[in-house]
């Protein structure tokens, strides 16, 4: 009950007549790092507005289903009450607030935390993230896409999330900075904090992942161990570009061209 | 020459006030993207209650009271108001917030009806005198009020939780929110410090040389307008330069009416406009206006 898993039942969004999201359920336990898989459009982004209750931003509703962290109700609070009770949400597309400083941002991250913690936070993610302490004062707009990239989970970090939601961490970033991204997503994740992952970028993914969950079209197609999501050659397929001549045969429409960056990303 | 500074001193000093309103004006533009046209009603209100009080509680209580009291209906207006149509277009909004102007104004008129009242203030019509300058004790007050206000405002601003709370929310709403940010609180709270703002202006827009508060008072705080719009609609650094401006160049307008009498009369009420449209013909965003700025 007091276990800080989170469990989604039945979760269906949309926006306006347009379902995004049909009767998802899926769980995260305790500092598990759990991780959704997916292309364009399938309702990743969705699911994680949905768990943060930011929907209605991007003029979208839950319209049914219920989500549970830690044994509270999450579904119908208003989106600060979701920080309080733990859930802390990375956008899509870092979103960092690029006119302040990046000290400033990450006061932003903290505005739900105690005063007294607030010092601890900093140390933390300046540890985790030592970029961060040398840019202090600049403004967060300057930053490379990597360091927003940083900032933006340093921001969420801030406030001692019992889960992160990330969205798409690697996006637009070169693979070695997106490497260097999941490497402190794993460190973070030790630390006790638990993760969920939303991911293009399925082999840095399921790299990460205990569990995977793979989004089609609003609904879940697949779920299991991440190991054996790897492995299975329909996701092998479909998400890691990796196709053998068997797999080929069997679906040549589906062929992808074979892409080295997802192999040594 | 001394005529010159004493209006180029006087202006400074009406600018100082300018600068207030246009201040709250812009802390509720970027807190919530609502260009408030309510404004001059928040002043009037602000001023009228001064007005009414200072007779039976003094000039600084009925001042505190009058300051309260704008904050009070700033802050109903967003309650009551503009939190019901949150999510809408920006536009709408605004046309709200003229409506609430036109209720609040003509309330507010009434009860002035032609009455101009006085504020009590202490300074009354003395003036200072340094060397051949001569200046209005109410214009330093004004001054150093302002000075004094917008300082305390703009470090607030900057270091305070509330202040960055206040400005992750006018950068992004939706990421403000994920930050736990209370965007209405953060509306409700811009709305009140518009109010007191307003009010502290409203003193000293009614305050000697002018004969006191009337109904048309408001339309002096329009001239905010410009000051707010030249400098920048989103811009703290902004309002503070535009309302100099619009101050100053009001004042040597005004003063030099006569050598201008080619234009006609009344160019100092002019003036700041023109000032504005000049500006923005050059910089359309205004002095320090954030460039509108789309991300593909």
């Amino acid at each position: 009950m007091s276990a800080a898993a989170l469990h989604v039942r039945g979760l269906t969004a949309g926006y306006g007549p347009v379902t995004a999201l049909r009767d998802v359920s899926l769980d995260v336990p305790e500092g598990a790092c759990v991780a959704v898989l997916g292309g364009n459009g399938a309702g990743k982004s969705t699911l994680l507005r949905a768990l943060s209750r930011t929907l209605a931003f991007h003029g979208g509703a839950a319209t049914a289903g219920t989500v549970t962290f830690a044994g509270r109700p999450l579904h119908g609070l208003p989106p600060d009450r979701v920080v309080v009770a733990g859930l802390c949400h990375v956008p899509e597309g870092r979103q960092v607030f690029a006119r302040m400083t990046v000290e400033d941002n990450l006061r932003a991250g903290a505005l739900t935390a105690a005063r007294g913690g607030r010092a601890a936070a900093v140390r933390r993610v300046h540890e985790l993230f030592p970029v961060l302490a040398e840019r202090a004062g600049q403004r967060a707009g300057l930053l490379s896409g990597g360091e927003q990239q940083m900032l933006a989970v340093a921001r969420a970090l801030m406030a001692s999330p019992r889960l992160l939601l990330l969205d798409e961490p690697s996006l637009g970033l070169a693979p070695l900075m997106a490497a260097r991204i999941a490497d402190t997503v794993r460190e973070i994740n030790a630390q006790g904090t638990s993760v969920l992952l939303v991911e293009q970028n399925a082999a840095l993914a399921l790299r990460l992942a205990s569990h995977a969950y793979v989004l089609e079209v609003g609904e879940v197609a697949i779920e299991g161990p991440a190991g054996e999501l790897a492995a299975s050659d329909e996701v092998r397929r479909r998400y890691l570009g990796v196709v053998d001549e068997q797999a080929a045969a069997d679906a040549p429409a589906a062929a992808v061209p074979h892409l080295a960056r997802w192999e040594d990303a | 020459m001394t005529t010159f500074a004493e209006l180029l001193l006087g202006g400074v000093a009406l600018g100082s006030v300018y600068a207030l309103i246009a201040l709250g004006f812009v802390v509720i533009f970027r807190a919530t993207e609502v260009v408030n046209f309510a404004h001059a009603s928040l002043l009037l209100a602000g001023g009228y209650v001064t007005a009414v009080l200072h007779d039976d509680i003094g000039f600084w209580l009925a001042l505190a009271v009058g300051v309260a009291g704008a904050a009070l209906v700033g802050a109903a207006v967003e309650f009551l108001v503009m939190r019901r149509y949150r999510g809408r277009d920006h536009s709408v909004l605004a046309i709200v917030t003229i409506g609430v102007d036109i209720l609040l104004t003509t309330e507010l008129a009434r009860r002035i009806g032609t009455d101009v009242l006085s504020l009590g203030d202490p300074w009354g019509d003395a003036v200072v005198t340094i060397g051949s300058v001569t200046i209005a004790q109410t214009r330093i007050a004004a001054f150093l009020a302002a000075a004094l206000l917008i300082t305390a405002f703009l470090l607030a601003f900057r270091f305070t939780s509330w202040g960055v709370a206040m400005r992750a929310a006018a950068e992004s709403p939706s990421t403000a929110a994920l930050m736990g940010v209370r965007l209405g609180r953060v509306s409700l709270g811009a709305w009140a410090v518009a109010g007191g703002l307003a009010a502290v202006a409203a003193l000293f827009l009614t305050v000697f040389p002018t004969p006191g508060l009337e109904r048309t008072t408001s339309l002096a705080a329009l001239k905010a307008f410009p000051a707010a719009i030249l400098g920048g609609l989103d811009s703290t650094t902004g309002a503070l330069v535009g309302g100099l401006l619009v101050g100053v160049t009001e004042s040597l307008a005004t003063g030099y009416q006569g050598d201008l009498t080619f234009l006609g009369r009344g160019i100092g009420d002019l003036a700041p406009y023109l000032v504005m449209v000049a500006v923005l013909l050059i910089r359309p965003a205004g002095l320090f206006g954030t460039k509108e700025l789309a991300r593909v």
